[in-house]
């Protein structure tokens, strides 16, 4: 992991993969829209509603995965002191709540006509919404921390504290009554039938390749800046 | 031993301990955080008269009435192990449906009757096209619901 530790390395993978990533990503999520709106069949009792899952199951998994990622960095920073975890901890933070916030709101449009409620206090929606509330903590724990590379130790162990929720996230559907249905896709087995399910593979490719595109461009945005600074506070000195 | 591995020692017990925490304090909140009763839950925990409370469960198959006013029904929620007879006065969701999950809001009656003040419809997890959904999950004949067919029926 310390191969990538020298930012000049780092950024001589991400500059190039960052257009990659965006393209494809852009490419694979128009291609996964337009088969969820126009070329699957609606689902035999919800309708046309259940073509929300084509944007609601990715940005769930990328709201995840977001807070997976801030905390194995925090972990990474913590521990073994990696110059960059701390920066890819603060570059996750942002789209994994824009994701969260996604999949909140897709899954309060498509719950009005399904249940019958826009919100219910359900235990899936209501971890799902202290998700984004530790994101909104975690962007402004970091906001402090000024330009340095690293996040600071408290907003570390913050991000540690905070994965606690993915696993209650996950499992709410299972330990407790639950409004929300329990997990369609298990390891293994889909109980979405495969005429329905395969435009999902499309998006989440696209949406996981525009998150990983969002975290290296604001990356290589914080080195920008921290270089800038150094450069700054070098010329100050000198005059 | 090397400063890393102490800091590596030190998080992985602090890790260890938050999920064990965590962990228990779901175990321990497994009633206070459902979000409904189960028709045989409810029994066991003795809901008073008139206290506000969730039922969720299956629509009975061939339970749903629909009385002389038309806007009042009454159906059967159950979980297999118990079955409680339901009175709602209002237009429940389009998804509401014998043989379906549903929800209700609302507190028992004297006489064991829950009355329902809303209705929720529970979606489960299976997506599958209409012509398929025709098959295995036959909606009981005749329900209060368009089903995938006669919803494209009408578009």
């Amino acid at each position: 992991m310390h191969r990538f530790a020298n930012p000049q390395r780092f950024l001589s993978i991400a500059r190039p993969l960052t257009p990659w990533l965006v393209g494809l990503g852009i490419l694979l999520v128009l291609a996964g829209g337009y088969a969820g709106l126009f070329i699957t069949p609606p689902d035999a009792r919800q309708g046309d509603s259940a073509r929300i899952l084509y944007v609601h199951v990715p940005a769930a998994w990328l709201g995840m995965a977001g807070w997976g990622s801030i905390s194995i960095a925090a972990l990474m920073q913590l521990v073994w002191r990696h110059p960059l975890a701390g920066l890819a901890a603060r570059a996750a933070a942002m789209p994994g709540a824009l994701f969260t916030a996604i999949c909140l709101a897709t899954g309060s449009i498509w719950g009005r006509p399904t249940w019958g409620t826009w919100w219910e206090w359900d235990g899936r929606l209501t971890s799902m919404l202290v998700l984004l509330f530790l994101y909104l903590g975690f962007i402004a724990f970091t906001n402090m921390d000024g330009d340095k590379g690293a996040i600071s130790r408290p907003a570390a162990i913050y991000a540690l504290v905070g994965a606690v929720n993915l696993p209650i996230i996950n499992r709410s559907v299972v330990w407790w009554n639950s409004l929300h249905q329990p997990s369609s896709i298990t390891i293994g087995k889909s109980a979405i039938a495969p005429e329905l399910l395969w435009p999902l593979g499309l998006t989440f490719l696209g949406f996981s390749m525009l998150f990983a595109a969002i975290v290296l461009m604001r990356m290589r945005r914080f080195l920008a800046d921290a270089r800038n600074n150094a450069r700054l506070r070098r010329m100050a000195t000198e005059f | 031993m090397k400063p890393k591995q102490q800091r590596l020692i030190l998080a992985g017990l602090a890790i260890i301990a938050i999920i064990g925490a965590g962990l228990l304090a779901s175990v321990a909140m497994r009633q206070q955080a459902a979000y409904f009763y189960s028709p045989s839950e409810a029994r066991a925990a003795h809901i008073a008269p008139g206290t506000a409370a969730r039922l969720g469960g299956m629509v009975e198959r061939g339970s749903v009435r629909r009385n002389a006013d038309g806007v009042t029904i009454d159906f059967m929620l159950t979980d297999g192990r118990a079955t409680v007879p339901v009175r709602y006065q209002g237009i429940v969701p389009d998804l509401f449906g014998e043989g379906q999950g549903a929800v209700a809001d609302g507190h028992f009656d004297a006489s064991g009757r829950f009355v329902a003040d809303r209705i929720l419809a529970k979606h489960d997890e299976n997506y599958m096209p209409p012509q398929m959904g025709q098959m295995p999950v036959d909606n009981g004949g005749d329900t209060l619901v368009n089903d995938g067919a006669t919803r494209e029926g009408q578009n």
